[in-house]
């Protein structure tokens, strides 16, 4: 730590990251505040990345435990690759969000909450027999109360805002306060302010921008805040960026796609959380070509969007698991059809409603397997928010390549999460490639390309290529039904081999460490992060591991097998029960280790890196 | 588009047809392939989309574009087809189990969208694909496989479905009606927004006496209401019977032929409420309503969604990079 001194005499040091939580009730804005000092950490230089946390309920009662909602964010230089661990500095907006979140903060870490919020109403919803700011129970921890409530009324005291609308203010308090720690810049936020409300409140606007700055001033001007941070920037590739949530990620890759082929994009979908941001997104940029179709059902939606593939265009439909279950009779529609088809699915802790807004990576078997007869797709998974337009760029690319559903795993960790995405220019854009139309005369429907064994995409409007598709089993080159015995045999085996050629796609597996020795760790989709700061920091100790991130699932990268049998041993750490370790089980005859995290809770890198130790070290 | 002079034999695919020997599903073919010949389109223009059961085995037959899809769901891959390329004409094949059960969800939000399908809904009253199990459209009493003892499920009457839903298109024919029915088909090709037409027909293996009052020579003008717009509601082989309502109730008022009495109702395909009214005449009491029940015009979900993209200015020349910039980018030198 490299210490220097400002005009006000308050320490400012240098941090490679620091771990900020906002947590407060449900219906607090604690989502909006978080994303706003995202967007300022970001602007500042800093590598970031966010994690939403909220409870199912839209409104919770006020001031329960049930009711409060979270939202983490690391930020610092380029070893930022998760939300991080254990948070540096709560921000608790109630005495609810203090008990929540205390269980989560080492001794010694901040605690900067509203002493307002601390009344016998409150300390009792919180479960709370004493006033923890009075009785030393946080005696560890370094407590700053600041009466929130009181000081934002002050500010706003000659304002014609009614009182609650006063009082709605007072999340920009604590922002202030946090800026002024963390030496952001109020700007963006302020610009922000002025768009949100300007149009339809000046007022309160005025009133929010004002209470933002007065934070910050109190921060300033007040003895009890004695540090400031700086954190150290990441080295960033020049460019243009923004914020991109995994969500609205994939949404710009499905009309980044749409473009790339001069086609309609169709996106038909039904809400679900934590999903339907990408259809909403999407919804936002119907002038672009995007057809978007809100359907009656998760049936329905995939159904049409099959349509839409029929009719020629980009056709995608976006779902987390239950529905993704619901859409599986139609995805053996679309793999005997050959159509192209991208389905986003944003896993969710499942069985059935389940955990629906906490993250899991439970439905990789029910994507790679969970459909009937035999009925082979390619599945993807992402590894950040930010990847989540480039996984799905690629599902686009191969789903009409090689005239396939593909489906893209992405999840609530990644969905809501956010950091910053670089605007790629069109000429860093995979090219999109699909099988040239053979001539009037040659044509059948079920010809194939020799490459891809794609067959050609065909579809109304164009004279002379007329054909019926369907879910009856077609002969093969022709298309006519065939109930033929043996032509059933030669057109799954063309279906298999189909989808087994997109392993030519998959580029050769980057080894994160020496490419042999003791262990390797074999991550897939949302653990990539946590997986990686746990290899840094495990060989940082000395300790001999090295790590693979998997995003192609089906099929699998053709150099796994040998990757991983240059190694002793092999830990697959997944948030579910060992999905793809036994994938990798089945496929190689590896009897790969298991670190396990079925919590709705993304796993972290303490977590992976303890695993790691006791495995090398045997404790 | 010019106008290609077509016939109904181009609309074939010259598949051998594989339905029953004197299923009504051949006539209804022949029919349709009529209506597409003389709608003028070309056969790329179509898309004819079914879902599972005989009447889907349809596009097979069909030398246009088509899809067979999966059990249930024709409308919502039709409703995917038609608002992606709009300008087709995207005709959907159903049946009573097809559409009304399984599909029955698609089938109540493709009405309330008003979504321009075409929907053929080939009524037989039963499974016939899968042998003979009870349908949605079963009467009570029937005996079927799944209904020994006769079946108890209050029957659906599809037209009646539909008319409630407020369908902007609703008509009923008979499979073999050839004139009479292929009326409706070519009105149904013209309309805007979605046009459901049920046809009645008989299952050879399975219902064979289905529908046979309405098809006797002997019986059906007693048994068939023929309604036209405009016309007063009169049957009966001496066209001496009318339907007239009062405190909203229908009545059978006889007259003397050829003077219809002024309390015999003038039907008005444009009036929901009559259409309503109509569609609830059922035997023994009364005849079954035939012909063009219900024909307004209201805007259709694809022409609503266009016009919006149209108000909202048509940015799809926008540079990819400023697209995906959006308002709040930021610039790292």
């Amino acid at each position: 730590m490299n210490n220097t001194k400002n005009s006000r005499n308050v320490c400012v040091s240098q941090l490679d990251s620091v771990t900020v939580r906002f947590a407060g009730d449900s219906g607090d804005g604690i989502q909006l505040v978080g994303s706003q000092f995202a967007n300022a950490t970001a602007i500042a230089g800093n590598e970031l990345s966010t994690l939403p946390d909220y409870p199912a309920e839209i409104r919770a009662p006020a001031g329960s435990l049930a009711g409060v909602s979270g939202f983490q964010i690391s930020f610092g230089d380029e070893s930022v690759l998760t939300p991080g661990n254990k948070p540096d500095v709560l921000l608790a907006m109630n005495p609810a969000a203090l008990a929540v979140n205390l269980k989560n903060m080492d001794k010694g870490s901040v605690i900067i909450t509203n002493s307002d919020a601390y009344t016998a109403v409150g300390l009792e919803k919180a479960g709370y027999k004493s006033n923890p700011l009075e009785d030393g129970s946080l005696a560890n921890y370094r407590v700053i109360g600041v009466p929130v409530n009181t000081l934002a009324a002050g500010v706003l005291k000659d304002s014609t805002l009614t009182p609650a609308q006063v009082l709605k203010c007072k999340n920009f308090y604590l922002l202030g306060i946090l800026y002024w720690m963390y030496g952001l810049p109020l700007e963006a936020t302020q610009t922000w302010i002025k768009t949100k409300f300007g149009k339809k409140s000046p007022e309160l606007a005025a009133a929010n921008a004002k209470v933002l700055e007065a934070g910050f001033d109190y921060a300033e001007t007040t003895e009890i805040f004695d540090a400031r941070f700086q954190l150290k920037k990441s080295p960033v590739t020049k460019g243009k960026y923004r914020n991109l949530t995994g969500n609205e990620a994939a949404a710009y890759a499905l009309i980044t796609a749409a473009k790339l082929l001069k086609k309609k994009l169709f996106y038909g979908s039904y809400p679900i959380t934590p999903a339907t941001e990408i259809l909403q997104t999407l919804s936002k940029h119907r002038a672009n070509d995007v057809v978007v179709f809100q359907a009656e059902d998760e049936i329905a939606a995939i159904c049409s969007s099959i349509g839409a593939a029929f009719a020629g265009e980009l056709a995608a439909t976006g779902t987390s698991g239950p529905g993704l279950s619901l859409k599986s009779e139609a995805l053996g529609l679309a793999v005997i059809a050959e159509l192209p088809l991208v389905v986003v699915n944003v896993q969710r802790g499942g069985p059935s409603t389940g955990l629906p807004t906490k993250t899991e990576q439970s439905d990789l078997l029910q994507a790679v397997y969970g459909r009937h007869g035999e009925s082979p797709l390619v599945v993807l998974a992402a590894t950040s928010p930010a990847d989540c337009f480039d996984t799905t760029l690629e599902a686009a690319r191969i789903a009409v390549k090689y005239m396939t559903p593909v489906v893209v795993l992405t999840n609530a960790y990644l969905s809501n999460g956010s950091e910053p995405f670089r605007i790629p220019k069109l000429s860093e854009l995979p090219k999109f490639q699909t099988s040239p139309l053979p001539k009037v005369e040659d044509y059948k429907c079920f010809m194939r390309d020799p490459e891809t064994l794609a067959r050609p995409w065909t579809y109304p409007g164009l004279a002379g290529y007329e054909y019926r598709a369907g879910g009856l089993e077609k002969q093969n080159v022709e298309g006519n039904i065939s109930y033929d015995a043996l032509n059933h045999e030669v057109m799954t085996n063309l279906r298999a081999d189909k989808i087994a050629r997109v392993v030519k796609e998959i580029p050769a597996t980057k080894i994160n460490g020496p490419d042999e020795g003791e262990l390797l760790v074999v991550g897939w989709g949302s653990t990539y992060g946590a997986i990686t700061t746990a290899i840094t920091e495990a060989r940082k100790t000395g300790l001999k591991v090295s790590s693979v991130h998997i995003k192609h699932i089906f099929p699998m990268p053709a150099d796994l097998g040998t990757i991983m049998r240059r190694f002793r041993k092999v830990l697959v750490p997944e948030e579910n029960s060992g999905q793809f370790r036994m994938l990798l089980r089945s496929t190689y005859m590896l009897e790969p280790l298991g670190l396990n995290k079925v919590q709705g809770q993304p796993l972290n890198s303490d977590e992976v890196l303890c695993k790691i130790q006791e495995i090398l070290r045997g404790n | 588009m010019e106008k290609t002079k077509l016939t109904a034999k181009d609309f074939s695919s010259g598949l051998p047809v594989k339905w029953c020997p004197g299923c009504g599903d051949f006539a209804i073919l022949n029919m349709l392939q009529k209506t597409m010949a003389n709608m003028g389109l070309p056969l790329e223009q179509y898309a004819v989309i079914s879902g599972i059961g005989c009447s889907s085995r349809f596009p097979y037959y069909v030398s246009t574009y088509g899809f067979h899809s999966i059990h249930g769901r024709a409308l919502a891959v039709a409703s995917g087809v038609k608002l992606s390329k709009p300008e087709l004409a995207v005709w959907v094949i159903t049946g009573d189990g097809d559409g009304m059960s399984i599909g029955g969800n698609h089938l109540i939000h493709t009405i309330r969208r008003n979504i321009g399908l075409k929907i053929v809904l080939f009524n037989n009253r039963i499974y016939g694909l899968t042998k003979g199990q009870a349908s949605p459209t079963t009467l009570q009493g029937s005996k079927t496989k799944t209904t020994p003892l006769g079946a108890i499920d209050y029957p659906f009457d599809p037209t009646r479905f539909a008319i409630g839903l407020d369908c902007t298109f609703v008509a009923r024919g008979l499979d073999n009606d050839i004139a009479g029915t292929s009326a409706l088909f070519e009105r149904a090709a013209k309309h805007t927004g979605t046009a459901f037409v049920e046809v009645l027909q008989k299952c050879v293996p399975f219902t064979d006496k289905e529908f046979d009052s309405l098809k006797d020579p002997a019986t059906k003008e007693d048994m068939l209401l023929r309604v036209e717009h405009g016309k007063p509601l009169v049957f009966g082989k001496d066209k001496n019977k009318g339907i007239s309502f009062r405190n909203m109730r229908a009545e059978i008022v006889e007259f003397k032929a050829g003077s219809v009495p002024a309390e015999v109702a003038v039907y008005d395909e444009t009036n929901a409420d009559m259409a309503y009214l109509v569609s609830g005449l059922a035997h023994p009491e009364f005849p079954t309503p035939i012909g063009v029940l219900k024909a307004v015009r209201k805007p259709a979900y694809e022409e609503l969604y266009y016009d919006q993209v149209k108000a909202i200015g048509n940015t799809k020349e926008q540079e990819l990079e400023a697209l995906l910039a959006g308002p709040d980018a930021w610039e790292m030198k």
